[in-house]
């Protein structure tokens, strides 16, 4: 991996980046794109995930909405590593991407930059503030995957 | 003497094991309060002493359970200025509200309207809600003046002769601004509606009198004034109760019924109290009334002003801090961190101790008013001092975006 991305002081870099300009951020009008709706109960996050899945590629992938650092840059992150992907490549860093937040084995190679949400969990409580966005790409390409 | 020293000795939340000061600052008051060793030994009391069902009296024990239970009623009555038979035990401020809300339905009509205001918490803006979409009513908002405060005057703007119901905060719980309620029953009543009082932000912090009031139902909660959860009570004017439909039948709300369905409820307020009640969280609440009796109220009020005026004048000297209510009228400090998301500065106070709340506080409405998706509320309690809002203050000035972050790394 990247020796860069295991120096907090970069990892701190790359999510005020993130969080101060989020990549992908904006939704667009689009029917080919799925939409997501994902709104925390026990905090304010607020946002929508969008993504444009056409033969097994995920085209693109777009967010908005209220959120803090942790969820805006966990999901801007997310919307890099798997624009351009297949389904089955984006899936895999997704699963990459829960083990690591649930302190299993995973691929440093695969997140790339996601791996400055590696400590999250020393906040328990924020966890979900860096899966949000995640969750909610996860559950479109579960849908993509029904039709 | 109010000596703060020595009541934070009462609350075991404060002390660590060997009895010293815990490394924490509690400032999320207004959600829930500490509770002082004496209440929750005495909640204990009724499960290790005279733990029953109250069935008037059946056996010894069961009629211990009932005088504990008729007894702290009596305590919550003289609490508050009421009758013993004009309180209600509810599970809160919440089940208040919906008892309110419901068992007022009969007296509105299609075209009635319910007065409200922006910064009311979801329970008591909700039921009513439902309650307008029931019966055809109309919820209308009594504009908030630039700081975001009821006033009488705006409130006498509002009101018309098809007003038939107010609901209104005593104190609010984000800004913490004190409405008139004294005066706005009076007007209400001229104009022929009655006034739901949500005390869940005043009763803990105030001498709240419901006779000097004269408001006609008010509801509060024990656990934000040192009390168990699990337990509030509704006030209700005597006369009003007897007109009110309970929200919930069963056990204890009946007198009599038969096979054909007809049915004699109880008398007023066991009729509101269906079911089994919350026997050890009544008598921990009493206690807690007399405990904050003990202390007193002005001394209470006293501290929470000092307190208040001391981290207003912190925050107001910060350039970081966007401060939503330094005129407030308790000890609450609603503010946001110039630049971070409240809730990564919330995570931040929590990395170095210190409990606040970030979010819209259940005031969803009122974060419109205010411009913003979210703040940070800081509530003091008695409990607390001046060196825990100095500690606080100084932490805030620390609260920069790399520093938010890091406690992620
Ligand atoms: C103003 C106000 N009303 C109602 C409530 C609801 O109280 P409870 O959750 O105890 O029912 C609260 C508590 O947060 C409050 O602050």
């Amino acid at each position: 991996m990247n020796k860069l991305l295991e120096d907090p002081i970069v990892l701190r870099e790359v999510i005020m980046d993130h969080y101060e300009y989020p990549r992908n951020h904006s939704l667009v009008d689009d029917p080919k794109y799925k939409r997501i709706h994902m709104a925390s109960e026990s905090c304010i996050d607020d946002i929508h995930v969008q993504a444009d899945i056409e033969d097994g590629i995920v085209k693109d992938v777009r967010f908005d909405g209220v959120a803090c650092t942790i969820s805006t840059a966990s999901t801007s992150i997310m919307t890099q590593l798997v624009k351009g992907k297949s389904v089955e490549e984006a899936r895999v860093i997704l699963d990459n991407y829960f083990r690591m937040i649930d302190g299993q084995d995973y691929d440093e190679e695969l997140l790339d930059e996601a791996v400055c949400m590696k400590n999250v969990g020393k906040q328990a409580n924020r966890i979900k503030c860096a899966t949000i966005g995640w969750n909610g790409l996860k559950q479109l390409l579960e849908e993509g995957e029904k039709q | 003497m109010f000596d703060v020293s020595k009541i934070r000795q009462d609350f075991p939340m404060l002390l660590d094991e060997s009895g010293r000061e815990r490394e924490l600052v509690y400032f999320d008051n207004s959600a829930t309060s500490f509770k002082p060793r004496e209440v929750i030994e005495a909640e204990m009391a009724y499960y290790t002493r005279f733990s029953a069902n109250i069935h008037r009296g059946d056996y010894a024990l069961s009629y211990e359970a009932d005088q504990a239970y008729d007894s702290a009623r009596q305590t919550l009555a003289r609490f508050i200025n009421a009758d013993e038979r004009e309180i209600v035990f509810t599970s809160g401020t919440t089940q208040g509200l919906n008892m309110a809300a419901y068992g007022l339905k009969s007296m509105l009509k299609e075209g009635d309207v319910i007065l409200s205001t922006l910064a009311e918490h979801a329970s008591n803006i909700l039921p009513w809600f439902r309650l307008a979409e029931q019966t055809g009513a109309k919820v209308e908002f009594i504009p908030l003046d630039e700081q975001g405060r009821l006033t009488v005057e705006n409130f006498k703007k509002a009101l018309h002769e098809r007003v038939r119901i107010v609901a209104v905060a005593q104190v609010t719980n984000v800004l913490g601004y004190l409405a008139d309620i004294k005066t706005i029953c009076a007007l209400a009543h001229q104009a022929g509606a009655i006034v739901v009082v949500d005390g869940a932000q005043s009763v803990p912090h105030r001498k709240v009198d419901v006779r000097a009031l004269d408001c006609d139902l008010l509801a509060f909660s024990g656990h934000k004034m040192c009390g168990p959860t699990g337990i509030g009570v509704l006030y209700g004017k005597y006369e009003l109760l007897e007109k009110m439909e309970p929200m919930m039948l069963g056990g204890g709300a009946n007198k009599r019924f038969n096979s054909h369905g007809d049915l004699i409820l109880s008398r007023v307020p066991d009729r509101f109290e269906a079911g089994t009640v919350p026997i050890g969280q009544a008598v921990g609440l009493a206690k807690a009334a007399e405990y904050l009796q003990r202390i007193g109220f002005d001394a209470i009020e006293k501290q929470e002003q000092m307190l208040q005026k001391h981290l207003a004048e912190k925050l107001k000297a910060m350039d970081n801090i966007e401060f939503y209510n330094p005129e407030s009228d308790s000890a609450i400090c609603s503010f946001n961190v110039k630049g971070i998301f409240a809730q990564d500065a919330a995570s931040y106070l929590s990395s170095r101790n210190i409990a606040v709340r970030s979010g819209n506080h259940c005031a969803k409405m009122l974060v419109e008013f205010l411009g913003t998706d979210a703040t940070i509320r800081a509530s003091m309690y008695f409990y607390n001092t001046l060196e825990e809002a100095d500690r606080f203050a100084q932490a805030l000035q620390g609260c920069t975006l790399e520093n938010c972050i890091d406690i992620f790394l």
